[in-house]
């Protein structure tokens, strides 16, 4: 029972590369299917996001030969040359191939340290593979195991409280003034890139009324098409500056247009209510001088860039918490895993012993013609129980093992003393 | 016999403010739930602490200033936990509790090393007896305790504004409750305050009328209990005006608090006639 990963990610693959190595969901099923027909693997699972590419599989023959055949089998699958993917291929096997899933999981893997999708992605992939009959008792544990760490890494960690993109930071800003954002109004002005993230954090925090304006309303109604906002005319800010909480302004201009006037009469038509104004132009669209108006706070690029600095150190200081927590949970698999090869190999030493018991008797009995058969069924059944009790002593020993290094040695040495190789589990 | 509880409530309250703090930097869900729970015990705890003591001295609470101390503090607890469970809101607690431990601390020192002069089981000296007596003392403290909140709460809202403005975003301010919401909680807290003062205040007018004695109608704690109802009444007007919504409203806010505090030491310990401890 041996653990194999074959796959690739960001840091090892150029986005062409990880573009042609990427599975559908079908082509995951279909490659796990083929796995398995063939035997090179007996239990496989294909992770496949838009950083990474990952085969897991448990074989019982040696993972490095399955890792061979599984890297081959990438190659033919997604009619790559061997040259083009094989240097972008990383190998990973037994105790390795849990740390690096708890890693993945955890997101400490991932582009974005910390990023919550990943979780969610590990655990689709986990069931679409299970309800596929791809997964085995061994897979099924492991991914488990992922799950579990991915959730408490996050719970018990600062790995993913903190925002880490410019956009996510402007929207966490504005909830400590306003608190949920699903009952307040926003208005952003530009349909440029930057505004397309500051919309898609409005909408997945449920803003009750997005208001979009451009200098081109035509560009204007198809980003409102699109996150299904409202087009405000493009300078008419009595109007537009009056009923939103957030403002965000990312507009390729020269000189600030929102400056202390305009804002000043907005905040007298609004009664003074709270104002949050992400400028997230360059040059900047908002003046200076709006920051020192009562109950207005605005946030430029460069203010909200440190901010996420900021978390983005706070996060990776989180780190040697989160790989603690992993290197806990990759213990308690491996401890697992020494369980179960002891189960097993304790089977097959009991089974061999027997049949060496059936051949001894067989042969030391030939010339004790006056032994009815009842008396050699006897003579067996003693020496059976024999066996169980030069068993159970080693066999109770190793399961109260708790150092799990001594332990693995241990179920290494009984494989290694007592079972030829055609008798190892 | 206070003794134990008294330990129990320090206890307590020094195991929820502990879990609190760790809520306040963990944000962890379990964490702010057993803060509230022991924060419960706690006030289960000092409530049985008030009550011994009060059998012990053969007299209410509020006869004396520790007992009127302890009971501010359970006041203070008590009106924080439903402001907790009304707005949903555990992050303030990390800082309600010290105030809370600092009253209760405060009576215990001043109960141990400055008992009450009366001897067991001996009255020192004869309050108003009554049922509405009890409820005007009461709600007085109540409301007391009420506005010693909202200005906990207006502070955080000062210094969590100010890092806004400034840009400076420490550790805490990403665990601090939203603006709007520390604006609305205070609100809460002192709309608790003026009906309680209100109702206290026209109890403590109908005990009054019922005592045998010639009673004086110029005692200056009346005039400034007046005086803190009419500002925090203006106050609760005010903060909702395009003006004065916002920081403006929690100085105001706090500033009122500081009338309080004047009214609960200099105006009862050296003017007032009949309001020496609440």
């Amino acid at each position: 029972m041996e653990i194999v990963l074959v796959g690739l990610n960001f840091r090892t693959a150029p986005v062409e590369v990880r573009e042609r190595v990427s599975f559908s969901t079908e082509q995951a099923l279909r490659a796990a299917e083929e796995l398995r027909s063939k035997g090179i693997l007996e239990e496989t699972l294909v992770l496949s996001t838009c950083n990474r590419s990952e085969v897991y599989g448990v074989n019982a023959s040696s993972s490095r030969e399955s890792a061979g055949a599984l890297s081959s089998y990438l190659c033919s699958f997604h009619e790559l040359q061997p040259d083009l993917l094989n240097p972008s291929l990383y190998h990973h096997y037994d105790h390795d191939v849990v740390r690096h899933l708890f890693r993945v999981s955890a997101g400490l893997d991932s582009m974005l340290l910390g990023e919550a999708e990943i979780l969610g992605q590990v655990r689709d992939a986990y069931l679409r593979a299970h309800e596929g009959h791809a997964t085995g008792p061994v897979l099924n544990r492991l991914f488990q195991a992922a799950l579990e760490i991915g959730k408490r890494v996050r719970a018990e960690t600062e790995l993913g409280t903190r925002p880490m993109g410019v956009a996510s930071a402007g929207m966490k800003l504005a909830e400590r003034i306003f608190g949920k954002l699903s009952e307040r109004s926003a208005l952003v002005l530009g349909a440029g890139t930057i505004s397309e993230q500051v919309v898609s954090q409005l909408r997945d925090r449920n803003i009750k009324h997005l208001y979009l304006s451009n200098r081109s309303r035509e560009k204007a109604e198809e980003f409102a098409r699109q996150y299904n906002g409202t087009v405000m005319e493009w300078g008419d800010w009595d109007r537009s500056l009056k009923s939103p909480d957030v403002i965000v302004s990312a507009v390729g201009v020269q000189d600030a247009f929102l400056t202390k006037p305009l804002i000043e009469k907005a905040m007298a038509a609004r009664g003074n209510r709270g104002l949050f104004l992400m400028d997230l132009g360059l040059p900047r669209n908002v003046d200076p001088a709006v920051a020192s108006l009562y109950n207005v706070y605005v946030y430029t690029m460069e203010d909200l860039t440190d901010i996420v600095d900021q978390n983005r150190a706070a996060r990776q200081s989180e780190v040697p918490k989160a790989e603690a927590l992993i290197e806990e949970h990759v213990g308690k698999f491996i401890s697992w895993q020494a369980s179960v090869e002891l189960i097993g190999v304790l089977d097959t030493l009991r089974g061999s012993m027997k049949e060496r018991r059936s051949a001894f008797l067989k042969e030391k009995l030939e010339g004790f013609n006056h032994f009815t058969p009842q008396d050699r069924e006897h003579i067996s059944a003693l020496m059976d129980e024999l066996i169980e009790k030069l068993l159970i002593v080693p066999a109770e020993r190793l399961r109260a093992e708790k150092e799990l290094r001594r332990k693995i040695q241990s179920v290494e040495a009984i494989r290694a003393l007592y079972l030829s190789d055609r008798e190892k589990p | 016999m206070t003794q134990p509880f008294v330990i129990l409530t320090v206890l307590a309250y020094l195991a929820s403010m502990g879990l609190y703090l760790s809520f306040l930097y963990s944000g962890k869900e379990l964490t702010g739930r057993l803060a509230t729970v022991l924060m419960f015990l706690g006030l289960v705890a000092h409530y049985l602490a008030l009550l011994m003591r009060a059998k012990g001295t053969h007299t209410v609470p509020y006869h004396d200033l520790q007992g009127s101390m302890s009971l501010f503090g359970w006041l203070l607890a008590v009106t924080y936990l439903c402001l907790e469970i009304y707005h949903r809101q555990r992050t303030v607690g990390a800082f309600v509790l010290p105030i809370i431990m600092a009253f209760l601390g405060s009576a215990y020192l001043i109960d141990h090393y400055a008992p009450p002069s009366a001897a067991p089981g001996q009255a020192v000296q004869s309050l108003p007896h009554g049922v509405v007596f009890a409820l005007h003392v009461t709600l007085s403290i109540l409301a007391y305790a009420a506005f010693a909140l909202s200005c906990v709460l207006s502070l955080m809202y000062l210094a969590e504004e100010r890092f806004l403005k400034i840009r400076r975003l420490g550790e805490v301010v990403w665990r601090l409750p939203p603006l709007e919401l520390l604006e609305r909680m205070s609100h809460t807290s002192v709309l608790v305050g003026l009906v309680t003062i209100t109702v206290g205040t026209a109890l403590g007018y109908v005990a009054i009328h019922r005592l045998p004695q010639q009673q004086t109608y110029y005692d200056p704690k009346y005039l400034v209990t007046v005086l803190v109802l009419v500002l925090y009444a203006i106050y609760f007007q005010l903060a909702r005006t395009a003006a004065w919504r916002g920081a403006r409203a929690s100085k105001l806010c706090v500033f009122n608090f500081a009338l309080v505090i004047l009214s609960f030491t200099v105006v009862n310990l050296y003017l007032s006639q009949h309001h020496r401890y609440f």
